[in-house]
């Protein structure tokens, strides 16, 4: 592909991004320099368990790092703009309209005393002021259809629905202004397991329709690897494991990553064995010196804990932080 | 070949003989119905009562060192069997035997030995232990309510617990806050505070769905070695068909309140029979980016349990909906042990 | 064993060491000035009679109705009592009345507020429906119309405040109370066969106690204020014990004709001390329900 060709479909680029959060007991380096690339039509999949900085990584990608977090270095480009120089006002046009973000929860992202064909209205009108209000609503309700909520709803207030329609009324919110990259944070946690599948598939489907870019938040690593493109592996604020997901499926090398995998259980194995990852989550107040996984690392050696190592490149688009692979080129 | 036409009630009502010998714990009939709260023009107009059927109608029999898990989604009354089943709160019908002991209208004088054999652990560490008790207290409360052990005798007791467990040593711990130790130790904590009473009998309620994914199967793991070493029983909770998988000898699963289909794990995982179960594991996500998946689609979504479908509950959503669905199944025997409660499978 | 318990979570709660103190930041530094305004008073009132360069009460020590001057840093009543020393000496009453008023809300209110929040039901909403008539009333009024059925005195005094003050502790106690009766730890208690009495104390009381204390220096900072209300409109303590309130209300009659050191000096202590307690409060308020906690 031509540099020229890449750079068209190329959505997002983030490159080295580090968010602190200085609480009153110490700075917390929640996310360190995290870099990673987005093309149209791609689905990324984020996973990490307590602690990894999954979360931030997605509200700083809308530059919404709740206080007292702070976005420190690194920069965010978003269909060729650098969206962490924009005024706050650049970018409060741009969230909805070429980047959204779906939250965790549907329950209480949605304002109680608003129908929802408000929230939709108000949406579309502040970002495009010359729709009239009739307009608005028709969009809605064709986004309703897509997302398979029957039109009449829309009428309703939030506490009227049940949560899988909630959450897929905040999927439609999202799409509504037809942004280019949307993010779900943990769609799938408060759902049970067949909506849960829906409201995946759905994703899939518009995505297909529409050609935007999705990056899915999750602990869950059975949902990325079914549904994603590439994934990205967090532990502790860093990215430790980064590669398409049938490359990272056959050829699992980060020792948390392999962990990880082997710790879920899977429907379709009969007797399977499962094995946890020893040790605790990491402690980001201390985190410990050099790689921070070395505590729990069955593979630790004694320059994991002299220094971090850095993103070894071990496949095409592969990247390891491990020294284990080390020999095979540099990032 | 003919299959054996046995209605559940049948088997629990009449000769008993169905009933193994080294049953520990059985339901019959279980219902909680919860009244809902009406507003103050509702209570104005209306004098009819609602309820929330929560639970309605549960009948199983748990045997001695299994794992029996109840599977099913939130708001499915799974949760609301397991504080029933331990008499944290009240049925509203049904009887729960312990033993062969009748327990459910037992007063609290009488039932409080029973306390002691049967013990409950929650879903969440972070909420199920007094964050202004130290781990040792909090531990060791349960000796000294039941006046079993005091001082040094309790303290070692403690120790000896916190050790099973997998807290060790245990004085490091005895002396912390909960906040000062993580999800997966609090946990912990919580099984050790309900094994020190030496019980019989435990009600897992989602213990791991807490904790961070690559912990969950050392403590799991844990539970596991625990019945082995403590002849210990379970009734597992969880909404995770996977680790309902990994961890129970038998499972059933529930929908709105009622019991869909029961059997041996592996039969179960292998043959599900209710559109439920089917639809359910279809659902589950795998971790294979090469797996080609077909997810059954369920119309609609799961009803309130306080306006329950008329005849069998599922019908509404169910792909295979017909004129008898109208009328509730109820559970019978597709093969010895295996019960569903589904028309279909009657041929 | 479990008082041992519940006063160490007391002391932890209360006292985490000031060295700690002045690292919490903001918090921190709130509770610092207002103990410092706080304990600086006490200390001056309980070492009043040995710094005090007059009797406080002698009239005639100096001419009256001088102002400032070097024999008299505040000047002299009508009286030609000695403002400064009656300043170091007036504390006492309001400091009495304010602690035995707090004392009275804390035997009162934390056990009504316990049993009735945790019995819920009939005994509850009565409780509550008291509770919610007493707090209806402006707080000062209802004080003068007690204290004037009451009578004259310290205990009438705090007795007095008690009885406006102690719906604020029921409400604060039973909204955390009707939150951590759903906690899993109080089922988990209840399943290992706690008694009811046990939870309430071992389990729920240990975790209001930070609410409580936060009520309490706020019911002192309002005591402060109400007991010099009372002895403003004549409620209070008689002429022969030195007290601010009692200046206030002298003092205030002197106004008119120009005299404004009389109010002044003693105003400005009672805010002083209001003004600590209450700054003790807001830090423990922020130390406890920290906003900045992620």
């Amino acid at each position: 592909m031509s540099e020229e060709k890449k750079e068209k479909t190329q959505l997002l680029a983030v490159n080295d991004l580090t968010v602190e959060y200085s609480a009153r007991r110490g700075k917390i380096r929640a996310v360190e320099n995290a870099s990673f690339t987005l093309d149209r039509g791609e689905t990324l999949g984020i996973v990490g368990e307590s602690g990894s900085g999954k979360s931030t990584l997605g509200m700083s990608l809308i530059r919404l790092v709740p206080y007292p977090g702070k976005i420190m270095k690194g920069n965010i480009i978003l269909e060729e703009q650098r969206i962490l120089k924009l005024k706050d006002e650049q970018m409060r046009d741009l969230r909805g309209r070429k980047i959204s973000y779906i939250f965790q929860d549907p329950m209480t992202s949605l304002n109680p005393v608003e129908k929802i064909k408000d929230h939709f209205i108000e949406l579309i009108q502040t970002h495009e002021p010359k729709v009239t209000k009739a307009q608005a609503l028709k969009r809605a309700q064709q986004l309703f259809k897509d997302v398979g909520i029957q039109p009449e709803r829309i009428s309703d207030y939030p506490h009227q629905l049940s949560g899988g329609m909630r959450q897929r009324v905040m999927i439609a919110l999202a799409l509504a202004l037809n942004p280019s990259v949307v993010i779900a944070d943990e769609p799938t946690t408060a759902l049970d397991v067949v909506v849960q599948a829906k409201i995946l598939d759905l994703l899939g489907t518009l995505q297909e329709r529409y050609g935007m870019a999705l990056i899915l938040i999750t602990h869950d690593l059975s949902i990325v690897l079914e549904r994603s493109d590439k994934i990205v592996v967090m532990y502790a604020g860093r990215i430790v494991e980064q590669a398409r997901s049938t490359a990272l499926y056959k050829s699992t090398q980060h020792p948390y990553s392999q962990g990880l995998l082997k710790s879920i259980p899977n429907i379709e194995l009969a007797d399977q064995k499962l094995e946890a990852i020893g040790g605790t989550p990491p402690d980001l107040l201390n985190p410990p010196h050099g790689c921070r996984f070395w505590p729990r690392c069955p593979f630790v050696m004694p320059e994991c804990l002299v220094e971090e190592p850095s993103l070894y490149e071990t496949g095409e688009n592969h990247l390891v932080r491990c020294y284990l692979y080390k020999g095979e080129g540099n990032e | 070949m003919k299959l054996e036409k046995i209605i559940w009630s049948d088997v629990t009502f009449t000769k008993g003989k169905e009933m193994s010998s080294d049953e520990i714990l059985r339901t019959e009939h279980l219902k909680k119905y919860f009244p809902v709260e009406k507003g103050f023009l509702e209570r104005l107009l209306t004098s009819t009562k609602r309820f929330v059927k929560a639970v309605d109608d549960v009948s199983f029999s748990i045997s001695k060192g299994e794992v029996f898990t109840l599977v099913g989604e939130s708001g499915c009354g799974k949760s609301t069997t397991g504080r029933l089943v331990v008499r944290l709160i009240q049925p509203t019908s049904g009887k729960v035997f312990f033993g062969q002991e009748n327990i459910t209208d037992m007063k609290k004088k009488e039932f409080r030995i029973y306390r002691r054999k049967l013990q409950i652990i929650f879903q969440d560490p972070y909420a199920s232990l007094n964050p202004r008790m130290r781990i040792g207290r909090a531990v060791g409360h349960p000796l000294e309510i039941h006046g079993l052990a005091k001082g040094v005798e309790e303290r070692q007791r403690v120790n000896e617990i916190l050790q099973r467990v997998g807290l060790t040593p245990p004085e490091q711990f005895t002396n912390l806050y909960p906040y000062q130790i993580s999800g997966g130790q609090r946990q912990r904590v919580a099984m050790a505070r309900s094994l020190i009473l030496d019980p019989e009998f435990i009600v897992a309620d989602e213990p791991v769905s807490m904790i961070d994914v690559s912990l969950r199967t050392t403590i799991i793991d844990l539970m596991l070695d625990l019945r082995r070493d403590l002849d210990l029983t379970y009734l597992f909770i969880t909404h995770d068909l996977a680790i309902a998988k990994y961890i129970s000898d038998r499972i059933a699963i529930m929908y709105l309140g009622k019991i869909v289909e029961i059997g041996e794990k592996h039969e179960v995982f292998s043959n599900p029979l209710h559109p439920y179960t089917q639809a359910l594991m279809s659902a589950i996500p795998v971790p294979n980016p090469e797996r080609k998946r077909t997810a059954i689609e369920l119309k609609g979504e799961v009803p309130s349990a306080i306006n329950i479908p008329r005849g069998c509950r599922f019908n509404p959503r169910c792909p295979y909906a017909e004129e008898r669905c109208k009328v509730e199944p109820e559970l019978t025997a597709v093969k010895p042990g295996h019960f569903v409660a589904c028309y279909r499978t009657e041929n | 064993m479990g008082k041992a318990d519940t006063k160490k979570s007391m002391l932890s709660a209360i006292l985490p060491g000031l060295g700690s103190l002045a690292k919490r930041g903001l918090a921190g530094w709130l509770i610092i000035v207002g103990l410092i305004f706080v304990t600086a008073i006490i200390m001056i009132t309980v070492i009043s009679p040995w710094i005090r360069p007059y009797d406080p009460i002698k009239i005639n020590v100096g001419p009256p109705l001088i102002g400032p001057s070097a024999q008299h840093p505040f000047g002299t009543n009508d009286l030609g009592q000695d403002i400064f020393s009656r300043v170091l000496s007036g504390g006492g009453i309001m400091l009495q009345v304010s602690l035995l008023s707090v004392i009275v809300c804390l035997a009162v209110g934390v056990p009504l507020g316990l049993f009735a929040s945790y019995a819920g039901g009939v005994v509850d909403r009565l409780v509550g429906l008291v509770m919610d008539s007493i707090y209806a009333f402006p707080g000062l009024v209802l004080a003068i119309a007690i204290a004037a059925m009451l009578g004259r005195g310290v205990v009438n005094m705090a007795l007095s405040i008690a009885v406006v003050y102690i719906p604020s502790y029921f409400r604060v106690i039973r909204s955390q109370v009707l939150s951590i009766k759903e906690m899993s730890y109080i089922e988990a208690a209840n399943a290992v066969g706690a008694k009811n009495r046990t939870i309430l104390t071992r389990y729920i009381l240990p975790n209001i106690m930070p609410s409580i204390v936060v009520v309490a220096t706020v019911n002192f900072a309002d005591a402060i204020l109400t007991a010099a209300g009372l002895t403003f409109i004549g409620l209070g303590v008689s002429v022969s014990v030195p007290d601010w309130g009692w200046d206030l209300t002298n003092g205030r009659a002197l106004l008119a004709s120009g005299t404004w050191w009389v109010i002044t000096f003693p105003g400005i202590m009672i805010i002083l001390l209001a003004l600590g307690f209450t700054l003790i409060g807001e830090g423990l308020s922020e130390l406890f329900n920290p906003r900045l906690e992620q």
